[in-house]
């Protein structure tokens, strides 16, 4: 899982370097980072890609789990609906992510920390425009502050009343 | 009760933040209870019987064979308790949903504690409360002077404040949960420690109606049971119902469908899933008919509360826990 040393430029908020997980489908969105990574194009390198045969191998426990462990985005990356390599892989991911997207709402996560987006192969530039936007989004968020120990260390510091 | 024998095992009741469902439960074994008291003594039960705290602490450590502790910890005095207990059992079990997953006072994880006070002991319509007192942990009036246990931000799970050995599921347990988990613990060979002492399968597995279950229902609506007359014989799912039973363990022999009412998922997961709401949270999206995302949105709203529905037994022992502190919400207590 993600380690998660604050480190001393974490400490500050202007600084803050969000921490991105992104779930890469193997038969799109993956092949267009690698595009971009061989043409050289430059994205934050705030994402920790997982190769994923089909977005729709998403479960929403990795989402949650990401998020648990300290992620402070999480990105969905898959075929255009109609050229999923399973057929129906991308619906399936699209129809949880509309509810996940509820859940974590009401679970207090911003919507801009949980993101969708269809990126064929060709894509590359998609991925530099997407990625870019989002770390950017989550960086003015701040950190989620999610993470096991946080929760721990909220619970030792709390004053009872 | 029965005689105090030193060879029989000692066994120790408790409640936490529970309704007392999970006691009723154990009362509701009636004849078979007098097998279980026959074969052990009770040496701490404060629902039904005069003990104190006192008396569990003049308890060498380890001198109760096993606890079956109910309830969810909220305040300190759960947790002191929850941790005296400990010490003093070789084997510590979780009783019910609320000590094994959170329980329905979890979903008091989705608020923080201020607001909570707020809505309890100054808004509601029927109190009058201008001053805004609220519960004090300490009070001294006339010399003398009152503790009352802090209440906690958020609510855990048993295994979330102390170390526990086994769990036994549901909201409540149904007798004969209890009673085979009992057997369990009083055989020869202990399962793995960890283990929930119930079937390791999906309520569908055990269910009268799984023959009418579809091999892939679809939703154009999610229904409630009050909006329709509701087959007494076809899958609840296949009438468009929010079944929880493929994302829920069985044990319960299937006892609110019986009832004609959806299972709502108080046993909690199987081994193999970790977040019981994120699991059937896919499977319900995924029967969705549509493929246009305005639709999947009208779809699924006709689920009007998901983190209710998906986590009503199981949001402190869910990957989030609870939701994040200082979201739109009232401010939190200063720190
Ligand atoms: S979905 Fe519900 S009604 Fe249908 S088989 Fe499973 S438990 Fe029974
Ligand atoms: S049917 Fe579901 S909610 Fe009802 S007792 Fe069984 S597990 Fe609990
Ligand atoms: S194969 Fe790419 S989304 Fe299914």
């Amino acid at each position: 899982m993600l380690s998660r040393q604050p480190s001393a430029s974490e400490t500050s908020q202007a600084k803050f370097e969000p921490r991105i997980v992104a779930f890469f489908c193997n038969w799109c969105t993956y092949l267009a980072a690698d595009l971009a990574g061989t043409s050289r194009m430059k994205y934050a390198p705030n994402v920790r890609v997982v190769r994923l045969m089909c977005s729709g191998r998403v479960d929403p426990q990795f989402v949650l789990d990401a998020f648990a462990h300290g992620a402070d985005g999480v990105f969905i990356g898959g075929c255009h609906p109609g050229d999923c390599h399973y057929q129906e892989g991308n619906y399936k991911t699209l129809k949880r992510y509309h509810l996940l997207k509820r859940v974590l709402k009401e679970m207090g996560i911003e919507e801009d920390r949980f993101r969708l987006e269809w990126i064929s192969a060709a894509e590359a530039d998609r991925v530099r425009t997407a990625i870019n936007q989002m770390v950017e989004k989550v960086r003015d968020l701040g950190p989620l502050n999610l993470e096991l120990k946080d929760l721990e260390n909220a619970y030792a510091e709390e004053v009872l009343v | 009760m029965s005689d105090k024998s030193p060879d029989k095992p000692k066994v120790a009741f408790y409640w936490c933040a529970s309704c007392g469902g999970c006691e009723e439960a154990v009362v509701d074994l009636a004849e078979a209870i007098l097998d279980v008291v026959a074969k052990v003594d009770i040496v701490f039960w404060p629902v039904a019987m005069d003990f104190k705290r006192k008396d569990v602490e003049s308890m060498a450590d380890g001198s109760i064979t096993a606890t079956f502790l109910n309830g969810a910890i909220r305040t300190s005095e759960q947790e002191s308790m929850a941790r005296l207990l400990r010490s003093k059992s070789q084997l510590l079990v979780a009783l019910g949903a609320c000590s094994h997953l959170g329980g329905i006072p979890g979903l008091a994880n989705l608020f923080d504690r201020a607001s909570l006070m707020q809505e309890v002991y100054v808004h509601p319509p029927s109190t009058i409360n201008a001053e805004g007192t609220l519960p004090q942990t300490h009070y001294q009036d006339n010399g003398h002077s009152v503790e009352l246990p802090a209440l906690h931000e958020t609510v855990r799970s048993l295994d979330q404040v102390v170390d526990v050995d086994y769990y036994i599921p549901g909201c409540p347990p149904t007798p004969k949960t209890f009673l085979a988990a009992v057997q369990i613990l009083l055989g020869s060979e202990l399962p793995v420690k960890g283990t929930v002492l119930a079937p390791d399968c999906a309520l569908c597995d055990e269910c009268p109606r799984k023959d009418t279950k579809p091999e892939k229902p679809v939703f154009t609506e999610f229904k409630r049971p009050q909006q329709m007359l509701v087959d007494e014989e076809k899958c609840l799912l296949a009438q468009g119902l929010l079944c929880m039973g493929p994302g829920t363990r069985s044990g319960c022999e299937a006892l609110c469908v019986r009832g004609n009412m959806p299972c709502s998922g108080c046993y909690g997961p199987t081994s193999r899933v970790r977040d019981q709401g994120a699991k059937i949270l896919s499977c319900l999206a995924s029967l969705v008919e549509s493929k246009d995302e305005a639709e999947i949105d009208r779809v699924l709203s006709t689920i009007p509360d998901p983190v209710g529905t998906f986590y009503r037994y199981g949001l402190p022992g869910s990957l989030l826990r609870r939701k994040k502190p200082g979201v739109r919400q009232a401010p939190l207590p200063s720190r």
